[in-house]
């Protein structure tokens, strides 16, 4: 990916200046316009991939873009496993790099969960994503990639999102018995599960 | 791990009069886990029926913390992962924040951080090859391999004052010039080596011992491998291949000459057979890098605030495990929203219960070897 690195720093900026107009209204004018570049914005993708994908389920494909270079779908979470499915069947992607998830606590959807895949045959990467609330189970792709297993296993970890389907889905970074979920943002950095701290390593606090 | 407790003798593929399954606990306090791994076996007799492993030990929350911190400001903690190869932690972290910030090291830092990482790898490939020696029985190969290690590690400590967790590369290029003379010296440190090589060659690859305990074990073929998600050298002996410095090349890797070592057989012998030769690519690559490093600066023009767009990237590199990739979410302040790490050693060790069943117990060590893992990059 040669022209990857190179980036858009001249690509054409959308007029995204208006909304800022009703706090602006009692504040001077132009308060530093010019300050902070706006960066790249996500170019729609464009590629026999995802217009065939958009064709076969439609509204289902939210999105399909390109940011600095990166290819990624968002996926409504009905569709996602079929999704993926057909990604790797018949479109090679044979390789699941990577499954995570972010949490967005402010949104209806708190958690969007990413599945990078990467295929040999096409040297391509790209990425999956698809929202859910909280306490929506997500489909599991362990039977599409094993590789999925302890990457689901951590996800459910550090978020305690669901994966349905999954074979063994416990805990592995954190202890069995432990209460709460240390990736999701109302988790604080010094929180801990006192009463495991106490209960399993007989001292006070683990601070 | 869900073979049914039978009682009644030799059914199936059990070889052993009493048929009985044993649980034997491995670890976490072993010395051939390479840190604190637990393994539970589930065997009959020496026969291994089926593992599960036990991780988590050294789960320090390292995302929790990358959350909590300013883009500069999270670069050592990625040392302290893969803390045999905290150069190449340190690159990728890099890598991915200059994407997201849309930008790019001068020529001269990239090819310094050519230089570093690749001594690097020689540096964790040394430390893998003692170890596993050790683990299989050979003692020699350890002091052999740490006493040249040691140059390696008075290099890096001469050019940014560490040894081990070294946070040699800072967002945007290097902080630290060539010191004087680096050029000769690493250059001086590759002509000893190779002989050097050559004589960790001499003392196994041929070493019957050495033949019997790894030609046949731990065998895993290619598409076992990518659908494992396992890279690296362990992917490469398998016959695929793949290496991401030559497939998506990043800091100027495709301007070197160099080969991807295979093995056939995805055995244990293959996988050392395919680090050796890396070894030796690494050398050819550090002696281009020096004889073409570039004049120039080695810090590109990044503000000193760092409030990457919004946005997210994913970008990974070839660490000496396999992919090292970092999927960095910015909210467009100078703290990261999300940094996610991708782990070689966490994915490849998913491999080790397909690696090992229908082994016996002592393979499990050799492949535990075998596979090169940290268990800090393991559990971050």
């Amino acid at each position: 990916m040669p022209e990857e690195t190179k980036g858009n720093p001249t690509a054409p900026q959308p007029p995204a200046e208006k909304p800022a107009a009703p706090a602006a209204a009692a504040a001077p004018a132009k308060p530093a316009a010019p300050a902070k570049p706006a960066g790249p914005v996500p170019q729609p993708w464009n590629a026999p991939l995802p217009n065939s994908l958009q064709s076969r389920f439609g509204s289902a494909i939210k999105e399909a873009s390109t940011y600095i270079g990166q290819n990624y779908l968002v996926v409504e979470r009905e569709v996602v496993r079929d999704v993926l499915h057909i990604l790797r069947d018949e479109h090679q992607f044979d390789y699941c790099v990577d499954l995570t998830a972010v949490h967005y606590p402010k949104k209806d959807l708190q958690f969007e969960i990413v599945w990078i895949l990467y295929s040999f045959a096409r040297n391509e990467r790209m990425r999956v994503k698809t929202q859910i609330k909280d306490g929506e189970p997500a489909p599991s792709v362990v039977a599409l990639w094993p590789a999925a297993n302890w990457m689901e296993r951590e996800c459910y970890d550090m978020f305690g999102i669901v994966f349905t389907g999954h074979p063994d889905l416990r805990r592995i970074l954190l202890p069995d018995g432990w209460n709460g979920f240390p990736l999701r943002k109302d988790y604080g950095i010094l929180q801990q599960d006192q009463a495991w701290v106490q209960a399993n390593l007989g001292i006070e606090s683990g601070q | 791990m869900t073979q049914p407790a039978s009682t009644s003798p030799n059914t199936g593929d059990r070889t052993f009069l009493d048929s009985t399954e044993m649980v034997l606990n491995m670890g976490p306090q072993h010395p051939s886990t390479h840190g604190v791994l637990r393994v539970i076996l589930k065997l009959d007799g020496e026969k291994v029926l089926g593992t599960e492993c036990v991780i988590g030990y050294l789960h320090r929350g390292v995302e929790k913390i990358a959350e909590n911190r300013t883009y500069a400001m999270f670069t050592p903690y990625v040392d302290r992962m893969d803390y045999v190869a905290s150069v190449s932690n340190g690159l990728g972290y890099c890598l991915a924040i200059e994407k997201l910030l849309n930008t790019e090291a001068p020529l001269r830092a990239q090819y310094i951080r050519v230089i570093m990482t690749e001594l690097n790898r020689l540096a964790s490939h040394m430390v893998w090859l003692g170890t596993h020696a050790l683990d299989i029985g050979a003692m020699t190969p350890l002091f052999y391999t740490f006493r040249d290690r040691e140059e390696i590690l008075k290099i890096f400590e001469k050019y940014c004052g560490a040894r081990l967790t070294t946070h040699a590369f800072r967002i945007g290029g290097c902080i630290y010039e060539a010191y004087e003379g680096m050029e000769q010296e690493i250059l001086k440190y590759c002509d000893f080596l190779e002989p050097k090589i050559d004589e960790y060659e001499q003392l196994l690859t041929t070493n019957r011992i050495w033949l019997e305990r790894t030609k046949g074990v731990g065998v895993i073929n290619g598409e076992d491998c990518i659908a494992l998600g396992v890279t690296g050298p362990v992917l490469r002996a398998s016959g695929v291949k793949w290496d991401l410095r030559k497939a998506q090349p990043y800091s100027s890797y495709e301007k070197f000459d160099f080969e991807i070592p295979t093995g056939p057989n995805g055995d244990t012998y293959d996988r050392y057979m395919v680090r050796i030769a890396e070894m030796r690519q690494s050398v050819r690559i550090i002696r281009q890098a020096v004889a073409g490093l570039p004049e120039g600066p080695i810090m590109a023009k990044i503000p000193k605030v760092l409030k990457p767009p919004v946005g997210e990237v994913y970008v990974s590199i070839e660490a000496p495990k396999g992919e090292l990739g970092y999927f960095v979410v910015s909210d467009g302040t100078t703290q990261p929203y999300r940094v996610r790490v991708r782990p070689p050693s966490f994915v490849n060790l998913q491999a080790l219960d397909k690696m090992v069943r229908g082994q016996l117990v002592a393979d499990v060590v050799a492949v535990i070897g075998t596979l090169d893992i940290v268990l800090g990059e393991v559990d971050r």
